[in-house]
């Protein structure tokens, strides 16, 4: 059982509580200290959005297909959008951005996720694996040549996060039979149809036992 | 988005102090839901917590029940050795919930607090009680096809989505809570709520309240259990229908017997009369008729939901046919 009184220790948030109200109170200062001239310059100048773009953001230090990254990031920032929008690591794709396709399928820390519903800063500290980092330099990974091999796309928008899905499906033990392949591999849906190749696929590189 | 703060914490009383001294903050686990309602603008809080370093992460079996941590992931859980011995029902269910990559995230405390999938909820441009309250209700007059047909309101017929719950419910869990006062236990069947006028209150948990994990009281139903999930594909996808069956046999007499159904509430919805009926009964066809029928009392359809007066007691004839394995 977990009491409240064994598990307490000294909290060691990262933000302090301090960034919003310091804002508040920073404008109230600004207003005070600064002439309606200076203001007016002040703002020209965007500093207050430029200040709180300082204090709005969050230090993140994350791992990357083997890179250390130390970034800062705002909070809302999603994993995803981080990956893409910043990295310019653009092969894990934005589908429906609601957690319902799989398109944006990486693995954090060794287990598949999905990005767009993973705020950045909640991952201080994780090793991400994306599409990017699957194949070893030129050499592509075996999953990669088995979709390539069984024609496991058409399209190929779901396809970065469809291998994803799949390295990891093997890796878990639940890609046994068609049916188990077929049920854990629900969460990645593919408009162009490519199930029965996809499953082919999957099938040839468990069966391969090259992972 | 709109952006907010966030903040790490690492103590159980640090989260606690959070949500005590800010009405807007929000915990945040998983983030399978509470992060897709903020992109949706359904939900807006203005400081996220973040609870994934605090120590529920644990899954422990003790005497008399199995204790699950808040922050345990649902695929962990499902797959642990103690739950598939001890609560297999609770982990079919968790299986047949959403996908692998939200299960690696979502977590116990996370799912009992999952919020509704219904269409006007997610659509801020419709009125919802639930959302806003006093806005109205679109769902009523509205397409509801997915909605409820046991315990609903004129304020609210939007339905409870997680098969997780379905499944402690019909396995009596009791939720583990902390707040500024202390420690409490609540037990599933009041954890959550009917709609009543009051929509926008999914659970009796109190803001400033923090679930630390559930226990799961030892029980003799590990070797006839069925979770059977009826929807519109054969996976992922929400319920229309789930059964949650549990049997102790003594021969072919039903000994005692948990029911719970999905996707027809505002909460999982246990079968307690059904339960009765079939206690001390032999298992037969017949008799799973009869115990569906009496489920069904108190039924009520809306224009699109119709259907599920019919498919509801079918599922649970089948669930039971399958847990008892009980044919024809």
């Amino acid at each position: 059982m977990i009491e409240n009184t064994t598990r307490d220790k000294e909290d060691k948030d990262m933000t302090g509580n301090s960034r919003r109200d310091f804002l508040k109170k920073s404008s109230v200062i600004t207003a005070i200290a600064l002439t309606p001239v200076a203001a007016v310059k002040a703002s020209d100048l965007k500093l207050d959005e430029r200040l709180s773009e300082a204090i709005e953001q969050m230090p993140l230090s994350i791992e990357i297909n083997g890179q250390q990254h130390n970034l800062k990031v705002e909070p809302r920032t999603t994993l995803l959008d981080l990956l893409r929008e910043r990295l310019k690591l653009t092969g894990t794709k934005k589908g429906c951005d609601q957690g319902q396709c799989g398109a944006c399928t990486v693995h954090i820390d060794g287990v598949r996720s999905l990005s767009c519903l993973q705020l950045a800063v909640m991952n201080e500290g994780a090793k991400i694996t994306t599409i990017e980092g699957l194949s070893d330099g030129n050499k592509l990974h075996p999953m990669q040549e088995a979709f390539i091999k069984h024609d496991g796309f058409q399209c190929g928008y779901c396809t970065p996060g469809q291998i994803m899905s799949a390295v990891a499906c093997i890796h878990e033990g639940h890609a046994n039979s068609e049916l188990e392949i077929r049920e854990f591999m629900s969460g990645n849906i593919c408009r162009c149809g490519a199930y029965a190749n996809i499953v082919n696929a999957i099938k040839e590189v468990k069966e391969g036992g090259a992972i | 988005m709109n952006n907010f703060q966030f903040k790490r914490v690492s103590s159980q009383v640090a989260a606690i102090a959070e949500l005590s001294k800010d009405p807007a903050a929000k915990l945040v686990a998983g983030g399978t839901n509470l992060i897709d309602l903020m992109k949706y603008g359904v939900m807006a809080p203005d400081k996220l917590v973040d609870v994934n370093h605090l120590s529920f992460d644990v899954i422990k079996k003790e005497e008399g029940s199995l204790h699950i941590g808040s922050t345990v992931r649902n695929a962990v859980a499902a797959g642990n050795a103690d739950v598939l011995k001890y609560q297999p029902l609770l982990s079919q269910a968790m299986l047949a919930g959403a996908s692998a990559q939200l299960r690696n995230k979502a977590t116990m405390g996370g799912n009992l607090l999952q919020r509704t999938r219904c269409g006007y909820f997610y659509d801020i441009s419709a009125p919802c009680n639930k959302r806003v309250p006093g806005s109205g209700c679109g769902a009523l007059e509205g397409y509801n096809r997915m909605h409820a047909i046991f315990g609903a309101s004129n304020s609210c017929i939007a339905v409870n989505p997680s098969d997780m719950n379905v499944a402690l419910t019909a396995l009596d869990a009791v939720i583990l809570v902390s707040g500024p006062k202390g420690n409490r236990k609540i037990p599933i069947s009041e954890f959550h709520r009917l709609p009543g006028a009051h929509p926008e209150l999914d659970t009796t948990l109190d803001r400033k309240e923090i679930i630390t994990g559930l226990v799961i009281p030892d029980n003799n139903f590990a070797a006839h259990t069925t979770y059977l999930k009826v929807r519109d594909r054969t996976s992922y996808a929400f319920a229309l229908i789930s059964v949650a069956v549990a049997i102790d046999f003594d021969g072919t007499t039903i000994r005692d017997i948990r029911l719970a159904m999905g996707g027809v509430a505002h909460k999982p919805w246990r079968l307690k009369e059904a339960e009765q009926m079939l206690k001390g009964k032999v298992a037969t066809v017949e008799n799973f008729k009869m115990a569906a029928e009496l489920a069904m009392k108190g039924a009520k359809a809306y224009e699109h939901n119709a259907f599920k007066l019919k498919l509801a007691p079918n599922t649970m004839v089948q669930a039971l046919k399958t847990a008892s394995g009980v044919k024809a």
